[in-house]
């Protein structure tokens, strides 16, 4: 399939930092590209050189096979919805819509019935004639995004446009962004610090840690196949034991700091003596394992009880007092679990994952 | 208690009253009262309108009047011309370090007074002057050019004067637009000049409003400049009231012809504000 952007070996440097290290990736063609990072990784920095609002130092930006170097952003075929969507207040909703159409020079009839069009795209259709301000937080993100698709840009750049929404309306604007995604076709590349938004919505992930791409695959690999700590840390939550390998082999033989021994497998194999650290998803804990043959099983100590739904977890300590979470299956099993109980927890080795440090 | 606040409302207020009072509003009473009387042939003082009918008899009044209000328009507009890209430069493009030094480096004329600034443009611009000098020293002109007395220079000091009263509501416009408003217009094919129109104009409205009509009634009702640099074919309409009070000592016909300058410049911001669909209230705020 035919890439929309290509990014090859892009660097840029301000002074003697360097915002974005050598990142190569490819887009293809009207996928949902998200580029997930904590704040101050070089992402915003990333989209602002796609779209053209900086130079890199060096490196190549190709978006539909034309080289992009030199080219100002206002002759890109990209749109970018801002992080506080920079909607223009002057303006309402239509004239807002059409100021992109307005300076390719096309006939007003057109524009009329194109604005008409985007906005019934959007679910807003009449609300051309309303002033911005008069927009709640949900529409006005739609009526940002409208404005960038109806100049039918290659590729549509998103940079956090989320972040200033509640949390409800958020959830909700997740779900739509990805169906209007799926119904326009276009490529769209989303930038966020937000794991949850990025695992939602995109097809692929890019995970961006000071500059560099730590990982870049579909949601389901970074989760269960992260390939470096600072994924399986960042992509969703983890519980991390330090410890050392004392028997090398297929698995890995793992003793903690509080002397239990643990089998688990791993990407590499590490030499008898190497420190590890272990990580393991709250999901792969089972509570009082009926069957405990093959399983690591210990004993911790119940905390706190953190109900949220679907999503309880327990806090528990282990004896030496390592906080673990554990997620905790809402279908009653469990209702008799108080704080202060000793439980038996178990993980299979295949769940667990172990990386130098 | 809610004549207690009422008693300290008016309290607080009197002192702005008493000088509106007797400083403004007494004065143009009886300034408009002496406008309209005059002697008749006995030499008796009367009632009369002939102060206001010899400003639409004599074309000199005429002119002098058409003319002062067109080259303060002509001022505001070349002002604002130039104060629109310094001020950019100073909110969007200089450090936030230099900013503060810009600023300074636009005020520091107004320091000293605007006799001493204007002097100092008539010891650059004289025929003996810096610039001539200059020009006579490298051989680009043969003989001294007078560069002082002619309308060009004259707007040009009229602007000079009045820069600061369009940069600094510009620039207090100019800081509250979003950058990325800028940007997202580049963003949607926009060039710079599309840009200037759109966003930034619309933007700074009611910062280019209220300077354009400080600008214009500091440069209407303006004695010094046009007087010094302009020299006596400046015909500048604040001349012909000073010669009407203090040369020909008839202080009905000079009352007349401030007063029909006070119309004259409220009339021209009544149709700017009009024009630019603003109420002078939003202005003053």
């Amino acid at each position: 399939m035919a890439n929309d952007l290509s990014v090859g070996n892009l660097i840029r440097s301000f002074g003697d930092f360097t915002a974005v290290d050598n990142v190569s990736f490819d887009v293809p063609q009207g996928s949902f590209f998200s580029i997930l990072g904590p704040s101050g990784c070089g992402k915003t920095t990333l989209l602002r050189m796609i779209a053209g609002f900086d130079e890199p130092s060096s490196g190549t930006i190709t978006i539909r096979d034309q080289d992009m170097r030199g080219v100002p952003p206002n002759k890109r075929p990209v749109n970018l919805v801002f992080q506080h969507l920079a909607l223009f207040p002057m303006m309402n909703v239509a004239d807002n819509i059409a100021f992109g159409l307005k300076r390719r020079g096309m006939k007003s009839t057109e524009i009329v019935r194109r604005i008409e069009a985007i906005l019934e795209r959007v679910d807003l259709p009449g609300y051309g004639k309303k002033q911005i301000r008069q927009l709640s937080g949900g529409q006005k993100q739609r009526v940002a995004i409208a404005r960038c698709l109806v100049m039918e840009p290659s590729v549509l750049l998103l940079d956090e446009p989320l972040g200033a929404l509640d949390l409800k309306l958020r959830e909700q604007m997740k779900v739509e962004l990805k169906k209007l995604q799926a119904k326009v076709g276009t490529t769209f590349i989303y930038i966020t610090h937000d794991q949850s938004e990025a695992l939602v919505m995109s097809d692929h992930i890019a995970v961006m840690n000071e500059g560099r791409f730590e990982q870049v695959g579909s949601p389901r690999e970074l989760y269960s196949e992260p390939q470096t700590p600072f994924v399986a840390r960042f992509v969703g939550d983890n519980n991390v034991w330090s410890g050392e390998v004392v028997e090398s082999g297929e698995r890995l033989t793992v003793r903690t700091g509080e002397e239990l021994l643990f089998t688990t497998r791993s990407h590499k194999s590490y030499a008898k003596g190497s420190r590890v650290d272990l990580f393991l998803r709250p999901e792969a804990l089972r509570i009082e394992p009926t069957d405990t043959n093959d399983l690591n099983t210990f004993e911790v100590d119940v905390k706190t009880i953190l109900f949220d739904g679907a999503n309880s977890r327990l806090l528990t300590v282990m004896p030496g007092g390592h906080e673990l979470l554990v997620s905790l299956p809402q279908n009653r099993q469990f209702d008799h679990i108080r704080p202060g109980d000793r439980i038996l927890l178990g993980w299979h080795p295949d769940a667990g994952l172990c990386f130098k440090v | 208690m809610k004549s207690g606040f009422r008693l300290s409302f008016w309290l607080f207020l009197a002192p702005v009253l008493l000088w509106l009072f007797l400083l403004i509003v007494l004065p143009h009473i009886d300034l408009l009262l002496l406008s309209f009387r005059g002697e008749n042939d006995m030499g008796d003082l009367v009632w009369t309108i002939d102060n206001y009918k010899n400003f639409f008899i004599e074309p000199i009044y005429w002119y002098t009047f058409v003319r002062t209000a067109l080259y303060a328009i002509v001022t505001t507009l070349c002002t604002f011309v130039l104060a629109l890209p310094v001020s950019f430069y100073i909110v969007k493009l200089a450090r936030p370090r230099t900013r503060g030094f810009l600023t300074v480096l636009l005020l520091l004329p107004f320091w000293v007074s605007e006799l001493v600034r204007v002097y100092g443009w008539m010891i650059l611009l004289r025929e003996s002057g810096v610039l001539n000098y200059f020009l006579l020293k490298t051989g680009l002109v043969q003989q001294p050019v007078e560069m002082l007395y002619n309308d060009v220079t004259m707007i040009m000091g009229l602007v000079y004067t009045s820069m600061l009263f369009m940069v600094v509501p510009l620039i207090s416009a100019m800081e509250s637009l979003d950058d990325s408003l800028i940007e997202a217009a580049s963003d949607l094919e926009a060039s710079r000049f599309t840009i200037l129109r759109t966003i930034i104009i619309p933007h700074c409205k009611p910062g280019i409003t209220s300077g354009a009509i400080v600008v214009f009634m500091l440069a209407l009702g303006n004695y010094l400049t046009p007087n010094l640099m302009g020299g006596k074919n400046s015909l500048w309409f604040t001349e012909q009231i000073y010669n009407q009070f203090i040369a020909s000592f008839n202080w009905n016909q000079g009352a007349a012809f401030g007063f029909l300058l006070l119309v004259l410049s409220s009339c021209i911001i009544w149709v700017g504000l009009k024009l630019s669909r603003h109420r002078l209230g939003e202005v003053a705020a």
